[in-house]
């Protein structure tokens, strides 16, 4: 760890929350984060079993604002949106709806994965990774120059964010705001997570719930003033939610086959290549999103050679980002993160193959077939699994 | 977090205790195993691997990340934990005891007074903390 790289960086409003409950912090994306809270693997169980929070008030939190008269109706975001992000904001129909999607370069090179949530109207609101934020900032202003209609974007870093996953997530999240004086501050029926639909939001004021996460258990991800965030942090903590750090929510992202930027995809890759293209939406001719042209050869999508593939290992050891991957003996791909997994109790991985070097015509081909991968100048036995790892029970 | 005074340490955060017999054994301070957090898994050296000093001959994998353990004198490998094959964790649950990495026969028997004392590990300990 750099000292620099420590002292520079930014703190969240639980910084001095978190080093008093013993985290260990490090520098992650220019802010100096929890790693963990004494075990990263405990940590992990809480989320799967029971319910853990995370502090990432390090996210990007961009809101497109509407005209300040709603009796105006307007389309300048949504149109702007529908140019910037592969997939479709018009899907979005339910107010508060979220949709996951990226941002593009022409080529089709993945800028930044996002969450898009509609809250009414023309007011959007995009929460962008912290790592990316300079680029991605430049990118949408970027963006916004060339557009005819002038959206206006308001970076909300007077917020904070905090994520409460797990079975009893909802649960603990209600019993807090039952029990304490927040309730007072918001209005009910906002705040009832349950009537929030999966992958959609609610908001009282400067609080915003979005049924949302990254752990691939059901939860909310919390925006709200950073004056309110140790308040809530604090009784959640005492309603028994495990804080987590980044180690935890990495495996548990993992196990999901969640993809994580910079990792996972960057912009040499587009979101065919990286197991996403899901999130691009080719369904309206006339939209002309940034990166279609690229993506829409007439073979799409099995006609990009590199896809993604899961990996476990059978021997022992831990899959690791970079590790290559043999098939016959010849090269195929390449790990893009793996790490141990503690529901499985053995070791993941997200890899990077090419069919063409494989010999097969789809990754389904490859699904159950023995691989090898080169750990530390070994090749050990691995095995190609189908994407995620781990599901939620029901 | 107390460092047992009667081991010997290297800066890459082993620790050296010599046996009757002439072996040393080799682990992972505490201090260690808490800046990696939990282990997950143990590549022990071959037996009867011959190695300098300052080679590294075992890697400890955390969740987080894999790390070289090293050879604190130049010697040949004469035996591995076995226990941590299955029980990786004990790198965390007891570092100075069942969580051992290996024992080394040193070529030269008078090398594990040069290495550093439990003072001089602390000192690289409170630089890092």
């Amino acid at each position: 760890m750099s000292e620099n790289a420590s002292e520079s960086a930014h703190r969240t409003p639980l910084y001095k929350n978190h080093v008093a409950r013993g985290a260990r912090m490090m520098p992650f994306g220019g802010w100096m984060l929890p790693v963990n809270f004494g075990s990263q693997v405990e940590e992990h169980h809480a989320c799967r079993n029971t319910a853990a929070m995370f502090d990432v008030s390090h996210m990007t939190i961009v809101d497109l604002k509407g005209a300040a008269d709603a009796s105006i109706p307007s389309t300048t975001n949504r149109d702007f949106l529908r140019k910037l992000l592969c997939n479709d904001v018009e899907k979005l129909t339910g107010k508060g709806d979220a949709l996951y999607t990226c941002m593009l370069q022409p080529d089709g090179g993945v800028i930044d994965d996002l969450i898009v949530y509609w809250r009414g109207g023309d007011d959007y609101r995009l929460i962008l990774n912290a790592a990316t934020r300079e680029k991605d900032l430049q990118w949408i202003e970027q963006c916004l120059d060339a557009a005819g209609d002038q959206p206006e974007l308001q970076l909300r870093d007077d917020l904070a964010l905090i994520a409460v996953q797990g079975p009893l997530a909802l649960q603990r999240f209600s019993d807090v705001v039952e029990q304490t004086d927040l309730a007072e501050r918001l209005d009910q029926d906002s705040f009832n997570v349950n009537a929030i639909r999966r992958f959609g939001s609610s908001e009282s004021g400067d609080w915003f719930i979005g049924r949302t996460g990254y752990t691939g258990e059901d939860g909310i991800e919390v925006a709200l003033p950073e004056d309110n965030v140790a308040v809530l942090w604090d009784a959640l903590h005492d309603a028994g939610v495990q804080p987590a750090g980044l180690g935890a929510r990495d495996t548990l992202r993992l196990e999901s086959a969640m993809n994580l930027y910079g990792s996972d995809m960057d912009e040499s890759v587009n979101p065919y290549e990286s197991g996403i293209g899901w999130c691009v939406d080719m369904t309206d001719d006339s939209r002309e999103f940034i990166g279609r042209t690229a993506l829409q050869t007439d073979q799409q999508p099995q006609g990009f050679d590199r896809q993604m593939i899961g990996i476990v290992l059978n021997d022992r050891g831990v899959l690791r980002g970079g590790q290559t991957i043999l098939v016959n003996q010849q090269e195929v791909g390449v790990v893009t993160s793996g790490s141990f997994s503690p529901t499985l109790e053995k070791s993941i991985a997200l890899a990077r193959v090419s069919l063409a070097a494989c010999n097969v015509r789809s990754a389904t081909e490859l699904l159950d077939q023995n691989c090898q991968v080169i750990i530390r100048g070994k090749p050990l036995d691995a095995r190609f699994v189908r994407r995620p790892f781990y599901r939620k029970r029901s | 977090m107390a460092i047992p005074a009667d081991l010997r340490y290297l800066e890459s955060h082993e620790w050296v205790r010599e046996n009757d017999d002439g072996t040393l054994t080799v682990g992972i301070t505490e201090f260690a195993q808490e800046q990696l957090g939990d282990v997950v898994f143990v590549e022990t050296p071959e037996i009867d691997l011959e190695c300098e000093a300052q080679q590294p001959i075992a890697v400890v994998e955390s969740v987080k990340a894999a790390s070289d353990i090293y050879s604190p004198v130049a010697g040949k490998i004469v035996d591995t934990n076995a226990a941590l094959g299955d029980t990786p964790e004990l790198v965390n649950t007891s570092p100075y005891e069942d969580g051992w990495l290996y024992k080394i026969q040193p070529n030269d028997g008078t090398e594990y007074d040069t290495l550093m004392d439990a003072e001089g590990y602390e000192s690289i300990v409170s630089s890092q903390n």
